[in-house]
């Protein structure tokens, strides 16, 4: 980074520059090879209008109770036993024991086991609320209605989270509520039977509708949700986002006059970039 | 029109400058095959299919070897440029530019196949076959093992003088001993004496009532409405520890059954009469065999006439709960996955 100085620099200029360079150096390095810091400020630091509302962070907020959920869950996994076998000195299933000991014996067990059950219902939720948002902002309309849909199918994975993570417990509850909802399943026409069949692993709920509903619950439909929300938030960024309907802007009137930039330009607004420089040399602070 | 001539001294010494290229070959993929048979037959027969795959590879890494060192051997490889005959352009033909006009260029009617165009659909016809190659085993590992060798099992229940003229029992018994005691599994009997044998009328059998508490709205446990135990019933309850696992019977007089689930209710002999199951309660069939009662798997019941051992029982082949077995709705479950 040539930087010319019309006097020779102090010391404490010397060692700022240098601090400086520890910082950029590696972003630097990265932003040559890959591209990402670029990437990244393209998708944190793109303009959306000016009078959007505080519903729109609903998406967010389900995003981050997914991503609650993927965590807690991920910690989980290295405690819970998906084992319909019985303890032979206590006569209780495994899988129950398991959940016990998490929620009983476990430091903060019973913390995280409670992020992650009552997590669930946060983000089916706030699912509906952000897609009451879109319905009343009318966001669903041309042309994001493929957006509208891969939300509604990233809404239907995760009600099937909810079903196949209530087997878990293996208690009374969590087994007579997953016959109900199978059999509930077998009653679609046509392949119906088939679909229950296949969920329970065989003619009868037992060991193998245990370890196959784990496995759809932290596997398959996690991954189903991650690829989905990746093509929901490209949507989003390639399409931009909605002004509320009540928006002057978006009626065609003239815009509110704008304020004078507070906040020096890197934090929470874009940076002035020079056409043609790369994102790094636009880094405040790096030039004189 | 002389065609280009790739060993005249002056054009060697330029393309050596530029890159250090090897001549084409196509030795590596004879000699990759040898080496794939090798591994096979490692697995298969190493002595005869190895030795096989080794000769292979030897004679197309030497002919390789060949080829690769015959520049430092001083022997001038004379490869044939590609070319194809000029002809007559036509149509769906492009004429070469003008200043190539007299080089035989390739004349490429449109509706041929191009090198490119075949490397795409090989690319994509060997990617499918590969992709298939695999999928399809895991999603039949995946499928199939639901549907396929479904076992029936067999459930002794004791000596059947154990079972009193008439009277009902609350049974509870393990299915499967191997998976213990997610298996378990109640039904409501009442031995009904001896009766006819349908097929031998000459002959008398003894005959039961075994009912399934399996709801046939959605699959919850049916009860029994009607007082339990020895003190109402007159009936003392047993236990029993037979081979294939320990059965509880406890006596009862049912005057019907409910589903807790959603209301569900039943007459004695399994009927429908109010809430949202679509049929009467399945049965389990069954067989005597030195005089023990041995339960078989069961099967689905749209309604019975009569009771006890007179009664008309209208058997269908066991399905899930919920599913019409009668009337207009059946149209919906026209195939059904194999039970045992
Ligand atoms: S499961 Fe019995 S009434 Fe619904």
């Amino acid at each position: 980074m040539a930087t010319t100085y019309r006097r020779k620099p102090t010391k404490a200029e010397i060692r700022r520059q240098r601090m400086e360079e520890l910082v950029t150096y590696p972003l630097d390095w990265l932003e040559e090879r890959s591209g990402l810091i670029g990437g990244v400020r393209y998708f944190l630091f793109r303009n959306v209008p000016a009078d959007i509302n505080w519903m729109q962070t609903l998406g967010s907020a389900a995003l981050t109770a997914f991503l609650v959920q993927a965590i807690t869950g991920v910690i989980l996994a290295m405690y819970y036993v998906p084992s319909a076998a019985t303890d032979p000195h206590t006569g209780n299933p495994v899988a129950w024991e398991s959940i016990v000991h998490i929620t009983d014996d476990l430091t903060l067990g019973w913390l995280v086991r409670g992020m992650h059950r009552w997590g669930a219902s946060v983000f089916i939720i706030l699912m509906f609320l952000h897609m009451g948002r879109v319905f009343l902002f009318g966001a669903y309309k041309y042309p994001r209605e493929l957006n509208w849909i891969v939300g509604v199918l990233i809404l239907v994975m995760g009600m099937m989270e909810g079903f196949t993570g209530y087997l878990l417990p293996w208690d009374q509850t969590a087994y007579w509520a997953t016959v109900v909802g199978i059999n509930l399943n077998g009653t679609a026409p046509f392949l119906g039977p088939w679909l229950a069949q296949f969920l329970r692993g065989g003619q009868e709920i037992g060991g193998e509708t245990l370890t196959r509903f784990y496995s759809l619950h932290m596997l398959v439909i996690p991954g189903a949700i991650i690829g989905l929300i990746t093509l929901h938030l490209y949507l989003v960024i390639r399409l931009g986002v909605t002004s509320p309907p009540w928006s002057k802007e978006a009626a065609g009137m003239e815009p509110e006059e704008e304020e004078p930039a507070r906040l020096r330009p890197g934090l929470t607004r874009p940076v002035p970039r020079p056409s043609g420089a790369s994102a790094m040399q636009a880094e405040p602070g790096g030039q004189e | 029109m002389e065609p280009e001539q790739p060993s005249t001294d002056t054009e060697h010494e330029s393309l050596h400058e530029e890159t250090h290229l090897p001549p084409p070959t196509l030795w590596p993929i004879g000699f990759a095959i040898g080496i794939v048979v090798i591994l096979v037959g490692l697995i298969i027969n190493p002595l005869l299919i190895s030795t096989i795959g080794a000769v292979i590879a030897i004679v197309f890494a030497v002919l390789w070897a060949r080829d690769a060192t015959a520049e430092l051997r001083g022997e001038s490889l004379v490869v044939e440029p590609e070319r194809r005959e000029m002809t007559e352009a036509g149509e769906g033909m492009t004429a070469p530019p003008a200043d190539q006009q007299g080089v035989a260029l390739v004349q490429v009617p449109e509706t041929a196949v191009t090198r490119s165009v075949f490397l795409e659909g090989a690319t994509l016809g060997l990617g499918a076959a590969i992709g298939g190659l695999i999928t399809l085993p895991v999603a039949g590992f995946m499928v199939l093992p639901s549907f396929v060798g479904q076992e029936q099992h067999k459930v002794d229940l004791g000596p059947i003088e154990r079972f009193p003229l008439g009277k009902w029992f609350i049974a509870t018994f393990i299915v499967d001993p191997t998976q213990g005691e997610v298996s378990r599994r109640t039904a409501f009997i009442r031995n009904n004496g001896n009766t006819a044998n349908p097929e031998n009328p000459s002959e008398q059998v003894p005959s039961f009532t075994i009912i399934s508490n399996r709801c046939a709205h959605l699959g919850c446990p049916v009860q029994a409405n009607g007082p339990i135990g020895q003190k109402y019933t007159g009936v003392p309850s047993f236990k029993e520890h037979t081979l294939t696992g320990p059965a509880e019977f406890k006596s009862v007089t049912p005057a019907g059954y409910g589903c807790p689930c959603h209301g569900g209710q039943y007459d004695p002999e399994g009927n429908r009469i109010a809430g949202p199951p679509v049929r009467a309660l399945d049965r389990y069939a069954f067989e005597i065999n030195h005089g023990r009662l041995i339960l078989l798997s069961t099967y689905s019941v749209s309604h019975v006439e009569g009771t006890g051992a007179q009664a008309k029982i209208y058997k269908y082949k066991e399905v899930g709960p919920g599913e019409h077995v009668d009337g207009p709705e059946q149209v919906f479950y026209p195939i059904n996955p194999p039970h045992h």
